[in-house]
């Protein structure tokens, strides 16, 4: 996959599916259109809940998932996720930095923490990684 | 104000030792004093009281036995024997061979007449029927006159007894030598100025006193009664004060008058006095002494606790002025964290859409793409503020190794080399040789240095001297490290917020105002402290102390 491919010519199922979830609706959407023209096939949705319902529905390899949420919050979420779908990477995504935070996460079998502001080569590598690794298990 | 309040502590403690101490000493000094006085006083009269009456007694049986030897004589002769003076002559020879109190004798027959008359004058035909003392004698058959002049021109007392003979009455009459009387009332003066003297009732002077300055105030208050015994009273006189003892003889109606000089007699009274107020000054001296130096030495004490008292409560407001000022820079840096990355993508989705061909077609495109890469490199200045932010109020976890902190000092220099050496700064080096290692984070203790030093350069500009030392602090046993510059030092409103966040003497864009609120944060985190010391035109120094084991 190249950084060059347009949207349209992405071929349906060909990329990891990603989920996106983020309360920032401005940053969670913009997100999903650059993961897209990157050759993901991308949801995003803004709420831990809404995360699960569509879970149940589809399958993703990857969530995309923000640690601060209001309602249920990223490491709620994360338990959740690992709990109903063990194959499914998570990469947490934090605007609040902290250790603690990100062990937490680790702990609770996340693939990667990140921190916000990050640049999208470094989401999208990791992306990849983590879809790659989930395909070996 | 503090030092207001330290005052008024000494002045109550000195008050209230004072009080207590000086307050019993001089009722204990005046109690005792008064005590002993009145008690020598007592003393004293009552020695005089017996003085008197011996000396009454004395008198007494002087008076009596001139009465006697006057009625022996008077008894034992007949009124013819009586009556030639030859006989009379011989009689008063006898009796002045073995004394000389009599002057003459003389038998004066019931009317008053001199019958014969044996002395030194010649009263042979005086007639005494007019004289009280001649109905005196007649009724009463003995008689002792007060002191008179009478005939004769001089002081003298007779002594005169009746004889019966043949139905008749006769009177044999005495003189005495008022001098040998006098004597026998002076014997046995008391001290230099004391005194001794007979009065009559109405007060007149019956013997010579040695003084001749008396008058009646002295006995006034013995004539008006009589009374059994010895009285003493007090009197003053000429601004002396006298003991006065009175008694009144037995057989005349005459008053004995002692007087004693106070003073003379009360002389160990008054040495005990000085002595008593010699020891009380003394006494009140050293606890005035003692007890201000002992409110000095609290005093100093209290001072001293109170500084260190206000440099913890300083260092404790320090470190809580951090702690919500860590809490404040976390919220803003996660507010503004979240707008940033928001804006970050969306310059990100228009580059991606600038890679589109029709776009890059446009006349505007390269001002697109500038516009782009500015908003870009913006966020990312904005970031770096915001991790700065982050990273005063998220120290990370130190990670613990053991580290020489004269290597982690010279390899810091390594840094600043250029810069020194640029600026024509020369570096001073103190470093203690057998330094203990210490357990700590060496890049974060490398961070601190940085700041310091950079401040340091900063604060000389040029041509300059900057003194780095180490060694081990003795009071708390722990690393100390120095960075002194000679620049031109801080003044007092500076010095007092130099640890706050954001607040920087440097010019806007080239300090952050956040590198001595960060090192101050991970000197706190490392377990040490940091302090400064700072004058204005002398230079500032920092110290640093780090303890040796990391415990946490």
């Amino acid at each position: 996959m190249t950084e060059k491919n347009g949207v349209q010519i992405v071929p349906v199922h060909a990329g990891p599916r990603v989920l996106v979830v983020d309360d920032e609706l401005d940053f969670m959407e913009t997100l999903v259109k650059r993961l897209e023209r990157r050759g993901f096939e991308v949801t995003g949705v803004g709420g831990g809940q809404e995360a699960l319902r569509l879970l149940q529905k589809e399958r993703f390899d990857v969530v995309v998932l923000d640690v601060m949420m209001p309602g249920m919050d990223g490491i709620e979420t994360l338990r959740e996720i690992k709990l109903g779908w063990p194959r499914t990477q998570v990469i947490l995504l934090s605007g609040h930095g902290g250790e603690e935070m990100g062990m937490r996460g680790m702990a609770y079998g996340a693939y990667a923490y990140l921190l916000k502001p990050v640049s999208l080569k470094i989401v999208v590598e990791t992306a990849y990684r983590a879809f790659e690794e989930s395909g070996l298990r | 104000m503090p030092a207001f309040g330290l005052k008024y502590l000494g002045t109550k403690i000195a008050v209230t030792a004072l009080g207590f101490s000086l307050i019993p000493l001089i009722v204990l000094g005046v109690t005792m004093y008064s005590m002993f006085a009145s008690t020598y006083h007592s003393k004293v009269q009552a020695n005089l009281a017996t003085l008197a009456e011996n000396k009454r007694q004395g008198i007494d049986l002087f008076l009596r036995e001139q009465v006697a030897q006057l009625r022996t004589i008077a008894n034992s002769h007949s009124v013819e024997a009586l009556s030639s003076p030859d006989m009379l002559e011989s009689i008063l020879n006898t009796m002045q061979m073995s004394s000389k109190t009599f002057i003459d004798l003389g038998l004066i027959n019931e009317d008053g007449v001199h019958v014969s008359y044996s002395g030194p004058y010649n009263l042979s035909q005086a007639n005494y029927r007019n004289e009280t003392w001649f109905n005196e004698v007649m009724v009463r058959k003995v008689y002792v006159s007060d002191v008179f002049k009478g005939f004769r021109g001089f002081p003298h007392m007779i002594i005169a007894v009746t004889k019966q003979e043949k139905g008749k009455v006769w009177i044999l009459r005495a003189t005495i030598d008022s001098d040998i009387f006098d004597s026998l009332v002076r014997w046995l003066q008391v001290g230099d100025l004391g005194d001794a003297y007979l009065v009559n009732r109405s007060g007149e002077l019956q013997t010579r006193p040695r003084f001749g300055n008396k008058v009646m105030e002295i006995f006034a208050p013995f004539l008006r009664s009589s009374f059994s015994g010895a009285k003493v009273m007090e009197h003053e006189m000429n601004n002396k004060k006298i003991f006065v003892g009175g008694i009144w003889l037995e057989q005349k109606d005459w008053l004995l008058v002692i007087e004693e000089d106070q003073h003379g007699e009360l002389r160990p009274l008054f040495r005990t006095q000085a002595a008593t107020w010699g020891l009380m000054g003394g006494g009140v001296a050293v606890i005035i002494i003692g007890t201000l130096l002992i409110t000095r030495m609290i005093v100093a004490q209290q001072e001293r606790s109170d500084r260190q008292q206000a440099q913890l409560n300083e260092e404790l407001i320090q470190s809580s002025k951090m702690a919500a000022l860590g809490k404040l820079a976390a919220g803003v840096a996660h507010e503004v964290n979240n707008p940033l990355a928001v804006i970050r993508e969306k310059a990100g989705w228009m580059r991606d859409l600038l890679e589109e061909e029709d776009v890059q077609a446009s006349p505007n495109f390269k001002e697109f793409e500038d516009a782009v890469a500015k908003i870009e490199q913006h966020v990312e200045r904005a970031g770096n503020v915001v991790h700065r932010m982050l990273g005063f109020a998220r120290r990370m976890e130190p990670v613990c190794n053991d580290i020489s902190v004269n290597d982690v000092i010279r390899q810091t220099l390594t840094f600043l080399d250029n810069e020194i050496k640029f600026r024509d700064i020369e570096m001073i080096w103190q470093l203690s040789p057998d330094l203990p290692s210490i357990q700590s984070d060496a890049s974060q203790i490398q961070q601190v240095l940085l700041n310091l030093l950079n401040n340091a350069i900063d604060a000389i500009g040029r041509n300059g001297h900057i003194t780095v030392s180490t060694g081990v602090d003795a009071e708390s046993r722990m690393v100390r490290i120095g960075i002194r510059d000679d620049g031109p030092g801080m003044d007092k409103e500076v010095q007092g917020r130099i640890f706050d966040p954001f607040f920087t003497t440097k010019k806007v864009g080239e300090g952050t105002g956040l590198g001595l609120s960060i090192s101050y944060s991970i000197i706190s985190k490392l377990g040490g402290s940091i302090r400064f010391d700072s004058k204005v035109g002398t230079g500032t120094e920092f110290t640093i102390l780090l303890p040796v084991k990391h415990h946490d």
